[in-house]
């Protein structure tokens, strides 16, 4: 009998922010690692998907997390990957789809897991910190939202969750089972990418630091401008209150922030 | 005798003449102000006087206040009260093509990043004829300056289908607006409050290819990150933009009429009948420690006023704030180093910072430089952290803090009493 959640982490080649090397890709781990938590927690099972080439050594360290086998859809860099996966996702009627939100290198546009949605007519979940449940087809995520705050919603499957870096970091790899893992390598079919071709793409230079530029009309609104404290003291200043008055302007305060809901 | 007629005889006033000599009699200004009026030279030149500018300060000098800084004080010419400046109106009459923003909106108002993305859409349009620049805004909104931030049009919708985390409905949305209106720009914030996601759901529906994390546009030509922020793509501008913060300058000078557009069929079941497969369950209450300081939304802090810190916990358990410190408290061994704000430690963006016993050394205040909001619990009133304040309370911090646990206590729907906050909060979101 098959498993009930066919899971796909879809990886890539990640780069270090700093040296610029190879390394896992920092959500992408977290995918991999989020895929195998649930496979261990519900009836399921993991497979982990490379498009590009097979004899990258990046991919030994995904390996190196402790999988069996990894699969590569073999192509040439610089080509489109989208028809490959979908072709591949169609083949092994994967119902639960776990990428990164933003690739590290190429284009880094973070558009994959949304057209893979919109060809294959599945949810798209994004930024998941975790999943909390898969019961019969529906599963409970909580979403990272900024603030540190979560957000919970109900989907059923299929659908393609994108990780986010609040969900829980990718473990330690290690060497040697990276080594033995078997690599599946399946070719895939070369599309090039059009538009990509055109593009011009050079090192990034850095951008120029807003100004902070004082639009005055005369000479005495610039002197102002340049030697203006900054303004404050048209706070409220409770002296001679009660502290319940106190207490009770502060908390007042705060509802109407909404802070205190 | 006729030359000695009364009226022809100049009379002289020593008395009058001493005064106009004597700068610093009391009468002087009266003396010379009273002859004063137009002169006018033997060329017919008008004459300024020179000596009249200013005024005698308290120790016989004279001043000439340039920057008019207390102009109240002096009894002479009063300028009136800063007067609100009309700025030009924008108007754009039959327009032949729209550039549409969607803006963040978050808790209900333009974002600095919104206010910048909409200055662009300007620029853009600026290379068309006749363009405007429409605003899409969903849910309840507090923002009261959409002219000023330069909205041409404004699309508002309402309605519980796009209130809390509602995608797929605002995605209808935005291809009902396309298909009405084909505008020539969709332009979105690449942010994580929920521009970038809208943004690659729309372009993924239109087929379209869109520029993401872009810095540069022009009409011709945009310039985006790519591959973590190390490339530059350098390409044609596309029809959906996602741009990085600061890509353009927001509008300062001109007003706009933010006149409401229709939307077809808005109101009927168009977007019912959009399936929501993503069932929204609402917020979940995070324990508030666990969000890392930096980008904690309401932080309670400590510094040296603290002595009951059974106490000071108590109260940011009861109220769901994230504890702070200042280097005084940690220094003490009171608060972990972690926990510590300003210089050496944490620079924070709360929205409402409560500093209690704290009295505001710059180091600190530097660390809670992009806070909104700031309360102080003080004894001392005339400290820095209470010139700040937009709240000070002047009191011992072990009094208000306990009338605050009791109400914090009291109030019904306080954070402790609800695990599951199902009312939406658009701030947070």
């Amino acid at each position: 009998m098959p498993p009930s959640v066919n899971m796909v982490a879809l990886v890539s080649v990640g780069r270090h922010p700093q040296s610029g090397r190879s390394r896992r890709a920092e959500q992408d781990g977290r995918a991999v690692e989020m895929g195998m938590n649930l496979s261990c927690d519900i009836d399921g099972q993991l497979s982990v998907v490379h498009v590009g080439d097979s004899k990258e050594p990046v991919l030994r360290q995904y390996a190196g997390m402790g999988l069996d086998a990894l699969t590569v859809l073999e192509q040439d860099s610089g080509l489109d990957v989208l028809p490959g996966v979908v072709t591949y996702l169609k083949e092994t009627k994967a119902n639960l789809v776990l990428t990164g939100v933003r690739a590290e290198r190429g284009e880094s546009s973070g558009m994959l897991p949304y057209l893979l949605a919109e060809q294959l007519g599945w949810p798209l979940v994004p930024r998941v910190a975790e999943i909390l449940s898969i019961k019969e087809g529906e599963a409970q995520v909580l979403l990272a939202l900024p603030r540190g705050q979560r957000r919970s919603i109900t989907v059923a499957l299929p659908f393609i969750a994108t990780v986010d870096n609040a969900a829980k970091g990718a473990r330690q790899t290690a060497y040697g089972p990276g080594l033995r893992a078997q690599l599946n390598v399946v070719e895939s079919e070369d599309n090039t990418d059009d538009i990509a071709t055109s593009w011009d793409i050079s090192p990034a230079k850095p951008r120029p630091k807003r100004m902070k530029v004082v639009k005055a009309k005369s000479a005495a609104d610039r002197f102002k401008a340049a030697t203006a404290k900054p303004a404050g003291g048209g706070g409220r200043v409770m002296k001679n209150e009660t502290a319940e008055e106190k207490a009770q302007a502060i908390f007042d305060l705060l509802k109407q922030e909404k802070i205190v809901r | 005798m006729s030359d000695f007629s009364s009226d022809n005889i100049i009379r002289r006033d020593p008395r009058a003449e001493w005064i106009a000599r004597n700068r610093l009699h009391p009468l002087h200004d009266s003396v010379v102000s009273a002859g004063r009026g137009e002169v006018r030279g033997p060329s017919g030149l008008l004459r300024k006087n020179p000596h009249l500018v200013g005024f005698i300060g308290p120790n016989g000098i004279k001043r000439i206040d340039r920057a008019n800084t207390n102009s109240s004080a002096i009894g002479g010419k009063k300028w009136s009260a800063p007067q609100d400046v009309v700025l030009p109106l924008h108007q754009v009459v039959n327009p032949e093509g729209y550039i549409v923003v969607v803006p963040d909106m978050v808790g209900g108002r333009l974002t600095a990043h919104d206010k910048d993305i909409l200055g662009l859409a300007h620029k853009l349009a600026g290379e068309h004829a006749n363009f405007a620049v429409v605003a899409v805004c969903f849910g309840e909104s507090k923002e009261t300056q959409f002219d000023l931030a330069g909205v041409d049009r404004l699309i508002h919708l309402f309605g519980s289908e796009f209130d809390g985390f509602a995608p797929e409905a605002r995605l209808s949305a935005l291809m009902q607006i396309d298909a009405q209106y084909q505008p020539q720009h969709w332009l979105f914030p690449d942010s994580i409050n929920g521009g970038a996601d809208l943004a690659s759901r729309l372009a993924a529906r239109l087929g379209e290819r869109p520029a993401t994390q872009a810095w540069q546009v022009s009409a011709s030509k945009t310039v985006c990150r790519g591959a973590s922020a190390s490339t530059d793509i350098t390409r044609e501008t596309p029809k959906i933009l996602m741009l990085l913060e600061e890509c353009g300058d927001a509008i300062d000078e001109t007003r706009h009429e933010a006149l409401p557009l229709d939307l077809d069929g808005y109101g009927l079941d168009y977007w019912e009948r959009a399936e929501s497969r993503l069932v929204d369950k609402g917020l979940i209450a995070v324990d508030p420690n666990a969000i890392p300081l930096a980008e904690a939304e309401f932080i309670l802090s400590a510094g040296n006023g603290i002595h009951n810190w059974d106490q000071f916990h108590e109260c940011a358990r009861a109220l769901g704030a994230t504890e702070g410190a200042s280097r005084v408290a940690v220094d003490d061994g009171f608060m972990p180093r972690a926990r510590q704000v300003g210089a050496s430690g944490t620079w924070v963006t709360a929205r409402l910072y409560l500093a209690v016993g704290i009295s505001g050394a710059i180091q600190h205040m530097q660390g809670i430089g992009q806070c909104d909001k700031v309360i102080a619990i003080n004894t001392d009133a005339a400290c820095d952290m209470v010139k700040r304040a937009d709240l000070a309370v002047v009191a011992d911090s072990e009094e208000v803090l306990s009338e605050l646990i009791k109400l914090a206590q009291q109030y019904p729907l306080s954070i402790d009493n609800v695990s599951n906050v199902n009312e939406e909060n658009s701030d947070a979101a």
